[in-house]
């Protein structure tokens, strides 16, 4: 056991090497962009709407290990849901990470609550939600400052 | 040489991180405190607290000479002639903000230009974006190449007589690049322009002689040279700073005031309005005791022996590539690592009780240069040993493992 074990859990430094869902979209219908200016993280979230529902989503970018990992993530997670299920999913996420909140209803993304313990890590967990929040809303960019 | 055990003199040092003990390698953001700069401050607020420069009482005189004292101190470290040339700051950035806004700002009209270089620190960079912006001045950037290496040949072809002013650093901070400041200088003199040199990672490596370098302005912060926060030098030239307008008003930088007329203090009062770091600036010489005491050749050895060793060390591992190769460097050693960013080195590194520094180092441009988002940082202060490089080494490897 490594003191980093609960950060950097196998399935995390996987997807960080493969992650899921990188490329764009053509006929993608939102799109925004996440800068975190503290490391220069640049997360890019493209997306199909169907109505309320996202029917297809990719990203791209470049980040951490955490801040890939969990856009890659992110993409498997929000396929299919709609938008009022996602904020519900953002709200118990950000809980988790910031840790005020527990893995309950999370599914695969209870893998991150081991950033709860690394406060300089939030904004690496959240900036591709922060930007897919702001392309569903229709802004072009989000910000976690 | 060093021949005494230097990090028991800094109690902060002797702790455990994360269940390991603690291996400071962040000196280039802030160094850690001696017992003697902590008892300084203890002592000032425990015996001597008073305000300077206005009591007949005899706390106030205390204060004031202690206070005073340590201007003498400041300017015998730079080599200054004078110590009214010692003006107390902040720190590095509001003397470079004061230079700009006193100094410079006066002298600018539309298409004027000031020169800066491609390695400075946002704080040298910003402040004469802003008066270039009110003044729809512009602002040219001497390159450097590759190894992190300012291309100073270029230099005298991008001065023309719409130049007014340079302004560089002595150390950069991401690169460790020690820059041939005495021949900007001879070369922004030879043109009739005034330089300041921003000597914050400077004057805690390598000794500084501000009559050999003949700037006009050079400054640095007390809290990389041991010294608390929030206190700091600019030194300027008297004639310079005689001719200035103040950058602040207030109490103690005026002779007198009346509702139509004010008549300035002389240097250095102009520029310290208000009570100042009273405490920081006794323990700022506390500090120069202290380093003082080891010596600046011993510590310029001391520590290039150390970043030669750790650049040797890191370099040998496979995946890792140094940032900032330039013939002449102090103290600090960038690096990237081959599909692992930074802040991942950064975090596991912590978790074995290394602190290194992740990120951009307050030099975007830098980093846009290398087309890399940030690096990893380690640097170092006279209290490393090769113990420490072995700890950051084989805490590199080991995240090179995680990653792998």
């Amino acid at each position: 056991m490594n003191d980093w074990d609960e950060l950097y859990l196998e399935v995390i430094l996987d997807h960080n090497k493969n992650p899921r869902n990188k490329d764009e979209l053509d006929n993608f219908t939102h799109e925004a962009k996440g800068h975190n200016p503290l490391c220069g993280d640049h997360i890019s979230i493209q997306l199909i709407m169907d109505g309320e529902e996202i029917s297809d989503v990719k990203f791209t970018g470049s980040g951490c290990a955490i801040s890939t990992a969990s856009a890659s993530i992110l993409t498997e997670a929000i396929k299919g849901k709609n938008k009022s299920e996602i904020e519900q999913l953002f709200g118990n996420f950000h809980d988790l990470v910031t840790g005020s909140g527990n893995k309950e209803d999370l599914g695969k993304l209870a893998i991150f609550e081991g950033v709860n313990k690394y406060p300089a890590r939030v904004k690496c967990a959240t900036l591709s939600w922060h930007a897919l929040m702001a392309a569903i809303e229709g802004k072009k960019e989000a910000s976690t400052e | 040489m060093i021949d005494r055990d230097i990090k028991s003199d800094f109690p902060t040092l002797n702790q455990k991180i994360n269940g390991n003990e603690l291996v400071y390698l962040d000196n280039a953001a802030t160094t850690q405190k001696p017992y003697a700069v902590i008892e300084a401050i203890d002592t000032y607020y425990k015996k001597t607290n008073s305000n300077i420069h206005r009591g007949v009482h005899t706390l106030s005189q205390r204060a004031t000479e202690k206070y005073e004292n340590t201007r003498t101190k400041v300017a015998a470290f730079l080599n200054s002639d004078d110590e009214k040339e010692i003006i107390f700051v902040r720190g590095a950035t509001e003397a470079i903000n004061l230079v700009a806004n006193s100094y410079v700002r006066p002298l600018l009209n539309p298409d004027d230009e000031i020169i800066i270089s491609q390695m400075e620190h946002h704080a040298n960079i910003v402040p004469w974006q802003i008066i270039c912006g009110e003044k729809k001045a512009k602002l040219k950037i001497l390159p450097m190449n590759q190894d992190g290496e300012l291309l100073i040949d270029n230099l005298e072809s991008m001065i023309n007589e719409k130049t007014k002013f340079i302004s560089m650093n002595h150390v950069s901070n991401s690169l460790g690049t020690v820059n041939p400041i005495e021949k900007i200088v001879e070369i922004a003199h030879k043109n009739k322009i005034r330089i300041l040199v921003d000597g914050a990672q400077a004057v805690q490596h390598i000794p500084v002689n501000v009559n050999e370098i003949d700037a006009d302005f050079y400054c640095f912060s007390g809290h990389k040279l041991y010294a608390p926060t929030g206190i700091g030098v600019l030194y300027g030239k008297k004639e310079i700073l005689d001719e200035m307008s103040p950058y602040q008003g207030g109490g103690d930088m005026i002779k007198s005031v009346t509702f139509e007329k004010t008549v300035y203090n002389d240097v250095p009062q102009k520029f310290e309005a208000g009570t100042p770091n009273i405490s920081g600036a006794i323990a700022l010489g506390t500090a120069i005791d202290y380093i003082l005491d080891i010596g600046m050749e011993n510590i310029a050895k001391h520590e290039d022996e150390l970043l030669r060793y750790a650049t040797e060390e890191i370099s040998k591992i496979e995946g890792i590539k140094v940032i900032g190769n330039a013939k002449h460097k102090a103290s600090v050693l960038s690096f990237v690592m081959e599909n692992v960013h930074p802040h991942d080195i950064g975090t596991i590194m912590d978790t074995q009780g290394v602190a290194i520094r992740a990120g951009n180092h307050c030099t975007q441009p830098v980093m846009d240069f290398y087309s890399i988002p940030a690096t990893a940082r380690a640097s170092f202060a006279i209290y490393n040993d090769k113990n420490d490089v072995d700890k950051l080494v084989s805490s590199v490897k080991k995240t090179m493992e995680v990653f792998g």
